[in-house]
């Protein structure tokens, strides 16, 4: 009887809670990090996801970037056709929903961390550059951030670096490297 | 300091009080850079925010001795035992060792509003409401600064996200150290009279360092200990003694209710 009713408590809160909890939206295009990354483009991550001069991070590139190479389809994938039929050749943006999105008052920036500290991009973001497709989107309905903040494993054990966002990864990583910030170098 | 942090700074000002015409830019863009939302019908001197405020003080004598300054008071960057630092509960107000500036975390702060009252020159402020701007405004926001919610004090913190801007286009350059020139307040920007100058206090060198070694150049209440990194500069004795008075303050604030 206990049994059972630890069984269903379990099953309760590690398989119903997290479906309850978060509602799946998928990205607008299933764009391969794969064919860009890999062999086949052979582009470096900076290339889209721009460092520029002033020490500002552009994250997602817009439509004009990906326009450089498809303003006309360069083969015959059905995503690449409804990439310029549908954004490129009217010239609108993708409504990318962000993994990264943050609360208004954190502060991140990745100058400090991609130009001056020269940590590799993957130590952060994990193999994203090797995937197929963007994976689905989570959003928690409550707080309505996405999922990656608080990483895959709901009960907020990370079982690789670069899952989850919350602030105590920021510290643990910092605190590693000897840094002394106050409140206000991460925040705004 | 160690090549790992950079060099420590200590930010401050000098304001010529013989310079400032009290034209109140420094307000506007103040307001502007700090996403401070513009005040609620009802605000009063005490309830609205205005993390910058230009003050008319009278000298009080007769013509033709009759004369006015106008005194820009905001956060002075308290050193040595900060007020508003030793009273509060959450640690919500921190000293930066590595430049000097007087944090506030909006998301610490309980409201009890003890720094208010700490400090001694009227610097702080509260949020009453949620912050709320007309139609339009909203799109105009600064990005690089959070507004703050209802319920929670907040002041000058040297535009600090212009800073964070000025770290960022260094390190891009693979640098910790910023360009003096990437780092300006919005306040000092904005001075038609150039009556503000900014910088670091530690370099020796620096214009900001040689003004408040200079002639003239005193800080307000002084005798409170408590080392303020903003001074001020008057050539005129009524202005000096003045800033080891209080503020005169209007009758709307002295009154009650």
């Amino acid at each position: 009887m206990f049994g059972s009713g630890l069984a269903l408590a379990l099953f309760a809160g590690w398989y119903g809670f997290p479906r309850i909890l978060y509602r799946s939206e998928t990205q607008p295009l299933q764009f391969s990090h794969a064919v860009h990354a890999g062999e086949k483009a052979g582009m470096a991550c900076g290339d889209c996801h721009v460092l520029d001069a002033a020490g500002r991070f552009h994250g997602i590139p817009g439509t004009a970037k990906c326009a450089e190479c498809h303003s006309a389809p360069l083969g015959d994938s059905k995503e690449e056709k409804m990439l310029v039929d549908d954004y490129v050749t009217p010239s609108k943006e993708l409504p990318w929903r962000v993994y990264s999105r943050q609360p208004d008052n954190a502060y991140f920036p990745h100058a400090a961390h991609v130009a001056l500290a020269k940590i590799p991009c993957a130590e952060c973001h994990g193999p994203y550059g090797q995937s197929e497709a963007p994976r689905v989107y989570e959003v928690n309905r409550i707080t309505g951030y996405s999922r990656d903040i608080w990483g895959p494993n709901i009960s907020g054990i990370a079982s690789h670096p670069w899952e989850g966002m919350k602030m105590d990864r920021c510290v643990t990583c910092h605190a590693t490297h000897g840094r002394r910030d106050g409140c206000i170098d991460c925040h705004k | 300091m160690d090549s790992e942090h950079g060099k420590n700074a200590r930010f401050g000002m000098v304001i010529d009080l013989d310079r400032c015409d009290g034209c109140g830019a420094c307000m506007i863009a103040c307001a502007v850079e700090n996403n401070v939302p513009p005040g609620h019908a009802s605000a009063t001197e005490r309830t609205g925010i205005t993390w910058m405020r230009v003050a008319a003080v009278e000298s009080g004598q007769e013509y033709p001795a009759a004369d006015v300054a106008f005194v820009p008071m905001f956060c002075q960057q308290c050193e040595n035992e900060t007020p508003c630092i030793s009273v509060c509960p959450q640690n919500a107000v921190e000293i930066d060792p590595a430049t000097g500036i007087v944090g506030q975390i909006p998301q610490r702060c309980l409201g009890c509003r003890y720094c208010m009252t700490a400090c001694p020159y009227h610097a702080r402020y509260f949020n009453w409401r949620d912050p709320a701007w007309p139609e339009g405004m909203d799109r105009q926001l600064n990005p690089d600064v959070s507004p703050r919610m209802r319920g929670v004090a907040e002041k000058c913190n040297f535009c600090h996200g212009r800073l964070h801007a000025a770290k960022a286009k260094a390190a891009a350059k693979g640098s910790r150290e910023i360009d003096p020139a990437d780092y300006v307040p919005a306040c000092v920007e904005s001075c038609f009279q150039n009556a503000i100058v900014f910088g670091d206090l530690n370099d020796h060198e620096s214009e900001v360092a040689k003004l408040a070694r200079g002639a003239d150049t005193f800080r307000f209440l002084s005798r409170l200990g408590s080392e303020p990194k903003v001074y001020f500069h008057s050539t005129r004795p009524w202005v000096k003694e003045m800033a080891e008075s209080t503020l005169t303050r209007s009758k709307k604030e002295n009154g009650h209710g």
